[in-house]
């Protein structure tokens, strides 16, 4: 499961080292809201919203088809205006990190599409992605999980535009392992490695949601 | 995707079940499914599900020039997208029909009823106006989208609100949304389109057609209409001939259905009003059931970040200095210029294919590259990742095969060392003359 947790510092403006007290955004999930896809999940965090659904496995053009696996391709569609290369670069790492989590080899010559819209965007747009793609990919069975968690260096307002670096890191829910990393901004390399000491421990929370969200929706099946 | 064929008894099934004027989902002829309006936190988002049909809009504003015949007129720009969500067959090249189609029908219903008062968008006549953009995005298809499609794009229209501008002689001042309230559009009516599914050329008839009823029907008619039972646009597709009173009655319903969602329109755009005035919560959060078992919601959770700070300062102390390669790689990224059209940055790795024979090696990139942009920045635990561009150490012996172009230049004598990330010092070269050699084969046995 992916998810996003944005650090906030919650008074200052001074550069420093991050106050403590930081916390996750309040975030919901709504699974299988959509009839015609074969998942769809819902992500809202704080005023981020993002909807997705999949299709797959399904039939896979010859040109596009991988003998061995499945071909994910992720599409994902801005609000206003026409997708540009801002998309195309975020659809591009989505899928890399999704190819290593989603068990690809249990599908071979079938395509994997996945769908993504922004819903509304104050933000934790990076982060809103994941929580989707992550549980509708369990509705698909598929086994790993991953989860980015977003890392705002030195700020102290809550919007990304204010902060002086913005890290977003993809982590794997078993070890919490470093799976993604993409960063925009100038931070020293101890900021580095703090904000992903600090992923880390807002990952436990995110697995939390993911579990319990899960839980909540196969306890009566 | 390629769309799934329909049964020939599924389609059967659905036409003896309207000639008995039954409904698969237990609809009367002329009932319209369940309309669920709800907004999102930014003025001018709006999502409609008409049934299980949903339709995302959101309407954006910008200040440009006007058209040239139209210097004091703002513009209007509408964009309906099918998503590829909505279905497996909605794929980028292949909704053509069906987009401009629907897409047609919305310019027309929305922009030729001037149901928006263009004029109270210019600001400077034949400088700036304002260009309002709906775009619409088709997120589930079950049918009936052009209903869903207008209702979203009339909701979207009525609930944005453009940031305030004023003018004093040849100044515009436009203001943030923090220093003035945004205004809400001019909006003169609300023209809503009612689709009519005919089936056994025209003798059923069934408002508000489901996916599977639109697949077996043989025409759809289509009419937009407002509450003061104006016609705005209407429109027959499909090759059915319909009579005159056939017409008539269905524009008598869709007077009666438009009433019906007019209302429910302003109910659901003044209870958010409500809502945003007593500075209640308001956006998709609040509008997603609580009650499903398939939503979850989690509060805000503090993080406890207070032992990161040790934790970190524990990975670096254990990691690995930055070996003198690092540093001495730093030093040696400055270009050298060897004649002109030839530079090399840094340098590449020792060539690890071994002994090549010449006639089997191809056109060659040469030149190093510059490790030191990569790591900018960042320190690695792993090692330094050096790029893997071989380079030539062995001597050049011509082949007999006819070369087009042949460059040589001194062969190196010196085997280069591939750079790794040891703790122990490595020797750093400095670069030495390279040979940059393209060669072109003539292939003439491939």
């Amino acid at each position: 499961m992916q998810t996003e947790s944005k650090i906030r510092a919650d008074s200052g403006t001074e550069p420093g080292p991050r106050v403590p007290g930081c916390s996750l955004r309040h975030f919901a999930c709504e699974q299988n809201l959509l009839s015609r896809p074969d998942g769809s999940a819902s992500f809202l965090q704080g005023d981020t919203s993002v909807l997705a659904g999949v299709y797959g496995p399904a039939e896979v053009k010859i040109s596009k088809e991988i003998f061995n696996k499945a071909t994910l391709e992720v599409i994902l569609r801005p609000k206003t205006g026409l997708p540009g290369v801002a998309e195309k670069s975020r659809e591009r790492l989505i899928r890399n990190t999704c190819e290593a989590v989603v068990l690809g080899a249990l599908h071979p010559r079938t395509s994997i599409t996945v769908v993504l819209q922004v819903v509304s965007d104050a933000g934790s747009l990076c982060g809103c992605v994941w929580p989707c793609v992550g549980q509708i990919t369990s509705q698909m069975g598929e086994e790993e999980h991953c989860e980015p968690t977003s890392q705002m260096g030195d700020n102290g307002g809550s919007v990304a535009e204010e902060a002086r670096a913005v890290l977003t890191f993809a982590l794997d829910s078993v070890e919490r392992k470093l799976l993604m990393s993409t960063t925009k901004g100038l931070y020293s390399d101890t900021e580095l490695q703090q904000c992903l000491a600090a992923a880390q421990t807002a990952s436990t929370h995110v697995f939390r949601f993911y579990r319990e969200s899960l839980q909540r929706r196969y306890s009566k099946s | 995707m390629k769309e799934t064929p329909l049964s020939n008894c599924e389609r059967r099934f659905l036409l003896r079940a309207i000639e008995e004027k039954k409904r698969l989902d237990g609809r009367q002829t002329y009932d319209y499914r369940n309309i669920k309006i709800s907004f999102g936190t930014d003025y001018g988002c709006c999502i409609v599900e008409l049934g299980k049909t949903r339709v995302l809009g959101q309407v954006s504003c910008e200040l440009v020039s006007p058209k040239l015949n139209r210097a004091t007129e703002g513009i209007l720009f509408f964009n309906l997208e099918l998503s590829q969500m909505a279905a497996p067959a909605f794929e980028p090249g292949r909704q053509s029909d069906l987009l401009v189609k629907l897409n047609r029908l919305l310019e027309r219903c929305l922009r030729n009823s001037k149901c928006i008062d263009t004029e109270s968008l210019c600001v400077v006549a034949g400088e700036k106006v304002w260009q309002i953009r709906v775009d619409l995005h088709l997120l589930n298809h079950d049918g009936n989208i052009i209903d869903a499609a207008s209702i979203a794009a009339i909701v979207a229209l009525c609930h944005f609100r453009r940031p305030d501008v004023s003018v004093q002689g040849d100044e515009v001042t436009l203001y943030t949304l923090e220093e003035r309230d945004p205004v809400p559009l001019s909006i003169h009516h609300m023209p809503i389109c009612v689709s009519f599914a005919f089936f056994q050329q025209g003798t059923y008839l069934l408002v508000d057609p489901s996916e599977r009823e639109e697949r077996v029907m043989d025409g759809l008619l289509v009419i937009a209409m407002n509450k003061h039972r104006e016609i705005c646009t209407i429109q027959s597709s499909g090759g059915i001939m319909l009579l005159k009173d056939q017409v008539l009655r269905c524009s008598k319903i869709a007077g009666v259905k438009v009433v019906e969602i007019t209302e429910l329109i302003q109910k659901a755009l003044e209870n958010d009003q409500k809502v945003r005035k007593e500075g209640g919560k308001f956006g998709f959060a609040e509008s997603m059931a609580n009650q499903r078992i398939t939503a979850f919601k989690m509060e805000k959770a503090p993080i406890d970040t207070s032992d990161v700070e040790e934790k970190a300062e524990e990975i670096i102390s254990e990691a690995e200095p930055p070996s003198e390669v690092f540093l001495n790689l730093l030093s040696v990224s400055k270009p050298v210029l060897w004649t002109p059209g030839t530079a090399q940055i840094g340098e590449g790795i020792e060539n690890s294919w071994g002994h090549l024979e010449d006639s089997e090696k191809e056109d060659e990139d040469e030149g190093g590259s510059d490790e030191a942009t990569i790591l900018d920045g960042m320190k690695m635990d792993t090692g330094v990742e050096v790029s893997n561009i071989g380079s030539q150490d062995a001597p050049i012996v011509l082949s007999d095969s006819e070369e087009e172009e042949m460059i040589i230049l001194e062969p190196d004598k010196n085997p280069k060392k591939i750079r790794t990330q040891t703790i122990s010092a490595t020797q750093v070269k400095a670069p030495s003359k390279k040979p940059v050699k393209k060669r072109k084969k003539k292939r003439a046995a491939n």
